[in-house]
């Protein structure tokens, strides 16, 4: 931790803010991964930048990304040992959460890892809930490989992996859309590398730095992102885990295992390219094969705005529901739900708070 | 409604438990608190605590030694010099005899530790598949120090908040224990008797209130006071002791040390100078990283937090267990 430290030096970080403060032209900056979200949040940092400079959360939360028909899909494999990562238990579906099915009797785990999928695998019929981002992706590729290759025929994933460039040109090419610049997520970028996002400056002519979660680094990320100016760019600033080519060893076990496919983004609809499903070499572990699911791209209800928070035309406190009927204690949204959702990191640091005595109850 | 089974989420600690005591439990008892102990006949303490840990032996301790410094810490918090304790064993069928005598050690140790006798108890065995394991239920019986009236202790603005070591050793302990997390060299549980050193803390400053920061952690405990008592609480992240593999972990899994469970700190609200008190903590084997870490305020209700880079952010109650992150 000593060198974290060195990214959280108050002199620097001081220094750094006050330079910040020199801006005047209005900037709106969209960070797309959920543990920015957080550290922006957690850090205090919007209430260290002028008002020319905005701070938006673009589609970064895997759990907020998952549609509703997933969890419920989910809820469906009574006979199955379902396995998740932790803060997919409180997203509502449309009979209630993960949690609520668990208390119930079906057993659902909670897992760190998919490779704890595959041990329990072992001894019943498992499926492993794979959601996430090109950060995981390499990780459930291999555990998917191990089981095929120790022949575990009780091990299928049910997958909702999403890829964050085609996310992005599919925001940027809607048309209600103004973002001046990403702050692009570190651990995607330490997977894919620079290449998959030059088409920012280049298509759409919007800069992006590759930063890491610290205080001085999302504070410089920012200032450097103001200096690129009228020559927006792709700056990789997070050299100390990124490398400029990704990592290719993990892109082809990605590619080994799994290929491009059409996938529903809650609240931005379906998007050409934008997703991962599993080769014909794996299609045995696939669980929506072997346990014959559709998930369909059912229009969102009860006024939740995720949505719009999602792709950064709203601020989650703009949603009539944010903090009246949908708190982290009751969500509705999934943005509330995960730690790392937009609504959840605003509720919880960006908000006075009221007493504990008088929070609203479920 | 769903809502109307109990959930994992109800013993959390957090507000969900805390709507449960309220709502089912003290609309009916009309407790004086909804504390875990109280005062009884002018100055004898009487607690009572259930342990469920899973795993049942982790880095540090186990739920025998876990079951004994649990309830003499919720006396000693009470201001009390615990003295007996009764315990009771609800076992399932199957359970191996060798680790139910390892566990019985344990009880054993850790009374003779905290000098309190064990004086009864009771032992039920469930089928097989109808309990994990085992559960152990103490209750334990002080005396209030000479002195202390917990009853009427103020707190104001001005006041010190002060925490006697590190924080999140236990949870992250045990987290890493059940998960298999695989975390070297295995960080361990803070798990302690601390009524020696609450006895040196008593002599030595005004203490004004005690707490031990189990379920929920310090923000819990923080949030629990300010609503009690109608303060707020300003808090220091660069003086707040946590362990760099503490630190580490946590930010690993996406949970805040600050809501993490301990078994062998104390959160005290002191009156007046802390240099001494802080200066003899530190002497005892358990008060080594003893730290001023906040002062009280009279914005009812917040618990705020100075960030280590200068800004200010609140730490509120939250509802029920963080669940770890996915990335």
């Amino acid at each position: 931790m000593a060198i974290a430290d060195k990214f959280r030096d108050p002199i620097l970080v001081r220094a750094i803010a006050s330079k910040l403060h020199e801006n005047t032209r209005p900037i709106r900056i969209m960070e797309v991964c959920g543990t920015h979200t957080m550290s922006i949040g957690k850090w205090g940092l919007r209430k260290m930048l002028p008002k020319s400079i905005e701070l938006i959360s673009g589609p970064g939360c895997p759990v907020c990304v998952t549609p509703a028909g997933y969890i419920d899909a989910l809820m469906g494999l009574e006979s199955a040992t379902v396995c998740v990562f932790g803060d997919l238990m409180r997203v509502p579906g449309a009979n209630g959460t993960l949690e609520d099915a668990r208390s119930r009797g079906h057993d659902i785990r909670i897992v760190y890892s998919p490779m704890q999928a595959l041990e329990i695998a072992q001894e019943r019929e498992t499926v492993f809930a794979a959601i996430g981002f090109e950060t995981t992706i390499p990780g459930i590729a291999h555990t998917i490989k191990l089981a095929k290759t120790q022949g575990i025929g009780t091990f299928s994933v049910l997958a909702a992996l999403k890829a964050i460039p085609p996310a992005l040109d599919a925001l940027l090419s809607s048309e209600n859309i103004q973002v001046d610049g990403f702050i692009l997520p570190g651990h995607v970028c330490a997977v894919l590398g620079m290449e998959p996002f030059r088409f920012l400056p280049e298509k759409y002519n919007v800069g992006g730095v590759i930063t890491g979660f610290e205080p001085l680094e999302i504070l410089s990320a920012i200032q450097q992102l103001i200096d690129m100016n009228d020559h927006p760019a792709i700056h990789n600033q997070y050299a100390r885990v990124v490398s400029d080519r990704g990592n290719p060893h993990a892109r082809r076990m990605i590619d080994a295992v799994l290929q491009p496919n059409d996938a529903i983004w809650r609240g931005l609809g379906t998007i050409p390219g934008s997703g991962y499903t599993l080769r014909d070499d794996y299609a045995s572990f696939d669980a929506s094969a072997k346990f014959g699911i559709t998930i369909t791209d059912e229009a969102e209800n009860r006024g939740c705005r995720c949505g719009d928070v999602l792709k950064g035309v709203i601020k989650p406190d703009q949603c009539e529901l944010f903090g009246a009927v949908c708190t982290p204690a009751s969500p509705i949204g999934p943005c509330m739900v995960s730690s790392e959702g937009s609504c959840a990191a605003y509720y919880r640091y960006e908000l006075p708070q009221t007493s504990t005595k008088d929070q609203r109850q479920c | 409604m769903l809502d109307e089974i109990i959930k994992l989420s109800h013993g959390s600690g957090g507000n969900m438990t805390r709507r449960l005591i309220r709502d089912v439990m003290n609309n009916r008892f009309q407790m004086p608190s909804m504390s875990d102990s109280a005062v009884i006949g002018g100055r004898m303490v009487s607690t009572i605590d259930a342990h469920v840990v899973k795993p049942i032996f982790f880095p540090g301790g186990d739920i025998g030694r876990l079951s004994v410094t649990g309830t003499v810490n919720d006396l000693a918090v009470a201001g009390a010099i615990p003295l007996s304790i009764f315990i009771a064993y609800i076992i399932e069928e199957g359970f191996p005899m060798r680790e139910l005598e390892r566990i019985t050690e344990s009880v054993h140790q850790a009374a003779q530790e905290a000098g309190v006798k064990i004086l009864g108890g009771d032992t039920k065995v469930v089928e097989h598949g109808k309990a994990d394991g085992l559960y152990l239920v103490t209750s334990g019986i002080g005396m209030l120090h000479d002195g202390y009236a917990p009853g009427d202790r103020s707190i104001s603005e001005g006041d010190s908040v002060i925490v006697s070591g590190n924080l999140g050793d236990h949870a992250i302990a045990v987290i890493n224990a059940r998960e298999n997390l695989g975390l070297q060299p295995a960080p361990e549980s803070d798990c302690a008797p601390l009524n020696h050193l609450i006895g040196i803390m008593l002599e030595t400053a005004d203490i004004r209130f005690m707490r031990d920061p189990t379920r929920g952690g310090l923000t819990t405990v923080l949030n629990e006071i300010a609503d009690e008592f109608q303060v707020g609480f300003h808090l220091f992240e660069r003086d707040i002791p946590i362990r760099d593999s503490v630190r580490s972990a946590s930010e690993l899994l996406g949970i805040d040390p600050l809501y993490l469970a301990n078994e062998g700190r104390v959160v005290a609200i002191v009156r007046g100078d802390t240099k001494t008190l802080i200066d003899r903590m530190r002497k005892h084997p358990l008060g080594t990283d003893a730290q001023v870490i906040g002062t009280v305020t009279n914005d009812a209700g917040r618990v705020y937090l100075e960030t280590a880079i200068g800004s200010v952010r609140q730490l509120p109650m939250l509802e029920s267990d963080p669940l770890p992150r996915i990335c």
